[in-house]
C-alpha cells in the first residue's frame, strides 16, 4: 500500500484554553480524523477530539480477575489437591489463611494490566511518529498545545484545512510530512 | 469534580492564600519555567563536588554492605549475633524498618491521589522513589538471613522436584508475595508517571546519547489527547490499586509477629499500630530527604512550607496513633491479667533492655510532640533533626519488638541475650548507604519532581469556559 506522504496539519497554541477551543470548532466543522497534543492531561480535550469509550478500566477488572482467581485456585490446589500437608490439624482447603495471597495478586494482577493494557491500547512503545517531524512540536512536552487534521479524514484538503486552522488564531501551521 | 490530576489552584490553594498557610508552588511560574528548573537538575547542571562526594561515601558504604553480605555467605550467619532464643535480629528489625520507610511513598503517590491532595505532586515522584529503594534495601535482609540464601527461590511456587509446595497457612508466606507485590506495583506507579517527564528530557536534551536514551525510555510518548486520557484512567486505577496494597503490606508484616503465641507479639492491636508507625516514619524519611534537597538544588518555589507543614502534620498525627498503641500494648499487659504479657511489659520498662524502651518513648512519643508549635512545624532545620530522632525512634520500636520480645519467653531456662556484632551493624549501616547512593543517582539521571504534574498546579493550566 502506498502511503500518503502528508500525515496531517498540525496548529500550534499557546494555551489550553485555545487548544480546547480550536478542537471543538475543527470537530464541529466536521472534521472527524483530529488529534491534540499536550504537555499535560486537559480534562475534557478527549472528548472533544472524538474519544469517547476508554477501555482501560475494562483490561484491568478482567486482570484483577484474573489475578484473584489464579492466587485462590493455586493455593487450593496446591495445598488441597496435588499435595495436602496436614499442618497443626488444619483442613486442606483452609480458605481464610488463603485469603491475603488471593487478594495481593488480584491487586498484582490488576495493577500489572492497567500499566501494560494502558500502554497497548496507546500503541507505545512507538519510536518514530509522523509528528516528530515537525521541528516545534519539541514544545509539546514543554509549554505548547498542537492540534492536528489527519490526512486521511474525507474532508482533508491541503488548501482548505490549512485555511480553516489558520482562522482559528494559531501561532503557526504547518503540514506534517509523514 | 474532575479527575484528581485536574486541580490547578485547588480549593484549598485558593482560600488559603492568607500568610498564615504557604502555597503549593510560589506564583509567578509559567509552564516553561516549571520544565526548564526541574530538567536543569538534570540536563545542565553539573555535578558538584558535594554531590560526588556524598555519593562517594554512600558508594563505599554500598561496598561495606556487599563485604559484608559476601563474608556472609561464606560463614553462615553464625557471624551475626543472632542465637537461640533470639534467632530474628538486625535482619528482621532492618527489614521492617525500611519496609515502614517506604510506605510514605505509597501513601503521597496514591492515597493523597485520592483524597484530591495536590500539594503531593511536588513530593510524589521522589517519595515514589525512595519506596521503591527501600523496599530494594528491605529485600535483601528476609533473602540474606534465611541461613542458605542461594536456596531462598524456595520461598516462591514453583514446581521442584520435591513435589511439595510452600505453606500458604503461614504469614511468612503472605509476606513474600505482599512486599513482592509492593515492589512490583511500586516500581511500576513510579515508572508510569516518569513517562511524559522523559519525553520532556528526550526533546529538551542537546546531547545526542541523552535524547535517544530519554527517547527510548520516554517510549514514544507524545502527549496524546487519547493517550492522556488512557494514561490517566490507569494512573487512577493503580493508585485505587495501590491505596489498599500500602495498607497490607505492613497489616501482613505485622501478622508475621501477631499470629506468633510470643508474648508481646500476639496482639490484635499490630496492623493498624503498624501501618500508623510505617507512615510515621517514612514521612520522617521524606522530610529528611526533601529537606536538603530543596535547599541544594534551589527547589523552595515547588517544595514548599506548606509541604513541609503537611508533612509534619501527617508526622504528628501518625504518632499519636503509635502512642496509642503502646499504650494499648501496656494496658493490655495489665488489664489481660496473663502473667507473661504482664512480665513482658515489666521487663520491657526494668529489663535489660529498658535504656532502648526508654529511648522509644522519647524519640517517638515525647520529642515529636513540639510538632504542635507552628514555628517548629516551618522551620526545616527543626524538622529536619526531628525527623532523625523519629527514624531512631521508629527503629528501636521494631529492636523492641524483635529482640526484646524474644530474649525472655516462657521459660526462664531459656532466657537470653542478643548482641549484634560488627557484621550486623556493617550490613545495616551499608543499606543505608545503598538507599541514598541510589537517592543520588536518581536526582542527577530523572527528574525528582514529577514536571507534568507540576503543570497542572499552574493557574494558566485552568480551561475557562468561554
Amino acid at each position: 500500500m502506498k502511503r500518503d506522504p502528508i500525515y496531517g496539519m498540525m496548529a500550534e497554541f499557546d494555551t489550553p484554553t485555545g487548544l480546547v477551543e480550536a478542537a471543538r470548532r475543527t470537530s464541529h466543522a466536521g472534521y472527524k480524523k483530529i488529534d491534540a497534543y499536550s504537555p499535560f492531561p486537559i480534562e475534557g480535550l478527549a472528548e472533544e477530539v472524538g474519544f469517547h469509550h476508554d477501555e482501560v478500566p475494562l483490561v484491568v477488572l478482567i486482570g484483577g480477575l484474573i489475578g484473584g482467581l489464579t492466587g485462590y485456585l493455586m493455593q487450593y490446589w496446591m495445598a488441597a489437591v496435588d499435595y495436602p500437608l496436614n499442618i497443626g490439624g488444619k483442613p486442606p482447603h483452609s480458605w481464610p489463611a488463603f485469603i491475603v495471597i488471593t487478594f495481593e495478586m488480584t491487586i498484582l494482577f490488576a495493577g500489572i494490566s492497567a500499566v501494560f493494557g494502558m500502554l497497548a491500547l496507546n500503541g507505545l512503545p512507538m519510536p518514530y511518529h509522523p509528528v516528530f517531524n515537525v521541528p516545534r512540536f519539541a514544545l509539546a512536552s514543554k509549554d505548547r498545545f498542537f492540534l492536528i487534521v489527519f490526512s486521511s479524514d474525507k474532508k482533508y484538503d491541503r488548501v482548505e484545512t490549512r485555511k480553516f486552522l489558520e482562522s482559528l488564531e494559531p501561532r503557526s501551521v504547518s503540514e506534517v510530512p509523514s | 469534580m474532575g479527575h484528581p490530576l485536574h486541580q490547578p489552584m485547588d480549593e484549598q490553594y485558593k482560600t488559603t492564600m492568607d500568610a498564615d498557610r504557604a502555597p503549593v508552588i510560589e506564583p509567578g511560574h509559567t509552564f516553561a519555567t516549571v520544565t526548564e528548573k526541574i530538567s536543569a537538575i538534570v540536563l545542565t547542571r553539573p555535578a558538584s563536588n558535594g554531590w560526588f562526594l556524598g555519593f562517594g561515601i554512600c558508594f563505599m558504604l554500598t561496598m561495606m554492605m556487599l563485604f559484608a553480605i559476601g563474608y556472609l555467605f561464606l560463614k553462615g550467619i553464625g557471624i551475626w549475633g543472632v542465637t537461640i532464643p533470639i534467632g530474628w535480629g538486625f535482619a528482621i528489625v532492618n527489614f521492617v524498618w525500611w519496609i515502614g520507610i517506604g510506605h510514605a511513598g505509597t501513601l503521597i503517590s496514591a492515597i493523597l491521589l485520592l483524597l484530591r491532595q495536590s500539594w503531593r505532586n511536588s513530593i510524589n515522584r521522589f517519595a515514589e522513589a525512595m519506596t521503591l529503594f527501600a523496599v530494594a534495601a528491605a529485600g535483601i535482609f528476609p533473602a540474606i538471613h534465611v541461613g542458605r540464601p542461594w536456596l531462598a527461590y524456595w520461598l516462591f511456587p514453583y514446581p521442584s522436584t520435591m513435589n511439595v509446595w510452600p505453606q500458604f497457612r503461614s504469614p511468612l508466606m503472605w509476606d513474600v508475595f505482599a512486599v513482592s507485590t509492593y515492589a512490583t506495583i511500586s516500581a511500576l506507579f513510579w515508572a508510569m508517571g516518569l513517562i511524559p517527564d522523559l519525553a520532556t528530557l528526550r526533546d529538551r536534551s542537546e546531547n545526542r546519547w541523552t535524547r535517544m536514551i530519554y527517547g527510548i525510555l520516554a517510549l514514544g510518548w507524545r502527549g496524546s489527547a487519547r493517550h492522556w486520557h488512557r494514561y490517566e484512567t490507569a494512573y487512577l486505577l493503580l493508585a485505587g490499586l495501590a491505596t489498599p496494597l500500602v495498607l497490607s503490606v505492613h497489616t501482613v508484616v505485622s501478622f508475621d509477629f501477631a499470629i506468633g503465641i510470643v508474648p508481646g507479639w500476639h496482639t490484635t492491636i499490630f496492623p493498624p499500630y503498624f501501618v500508623a508507625g510505617a507512615i510515621y516514619s517514612g514521612f520522617a524519611m521524606v522530610l529528611m530527604l526533601a529537606i536538603p534537597i530543596r535547599k541544594i538544588y534551589g527547589l523552595e518555589d515547588f517544595i514548599t512550607e506548606r509541604h513541609l507543614q503537611n508533612s509534619a502534620k501527617v508526622m504528628l498525627a501518625t504518632g499519636l496513633i503509635v502512642a496509642y498503641g503502646y499504650g494499648i500494648e501496656a494496658f493490655m499487659g495489665w488489664y489481660s491479667g496473663d502473667r507473661y504479657d504482664a512480665f513482658t511489659m515489666w521487663n520491657r520498662l526494668h529489663g535489660p533492655y529498658a535504656i532502648s524502651y526508654w529511648s522509644l518513648l522519647i524519640c517517638n512519643i515525647f520529642i515529636p510532640q513540639v510538632l504542635w508549635i507552628r514555628k517548629l512545624r516551618t522551620s526545616p532545620v527543626a524538622l529536619f533533626f526531628i525527623s532523625g530522632v523519629i527514624l531512631i525512634g521508629m527503629w528501636l520500636e521494631r529492636f523492641i519488638i524483635v529482640v526484646v520480645s524474644l530474649h525472655r519467653d516462657f521459660l526462664t531456662s531459656s532466657w537470653g541475650m542478643y548482641y549484634p556484632t560488627r557484621w550486623d551493624w556493617m550490613t545495616y549501616i551499608g543499606t543505608i548507604g545503598m538507599f541514598l547512593a541510589a537517592m543520588f543517582l536518581f536526582l542527577r539521571l530523572l527528574p525528582a519532581i514529577s514536571i507534568f504534574e507540576m503543570r497542572t498546579l499552574l493557574p494558566q493550566a485552568e480551561v475557562k469556559a468561554e
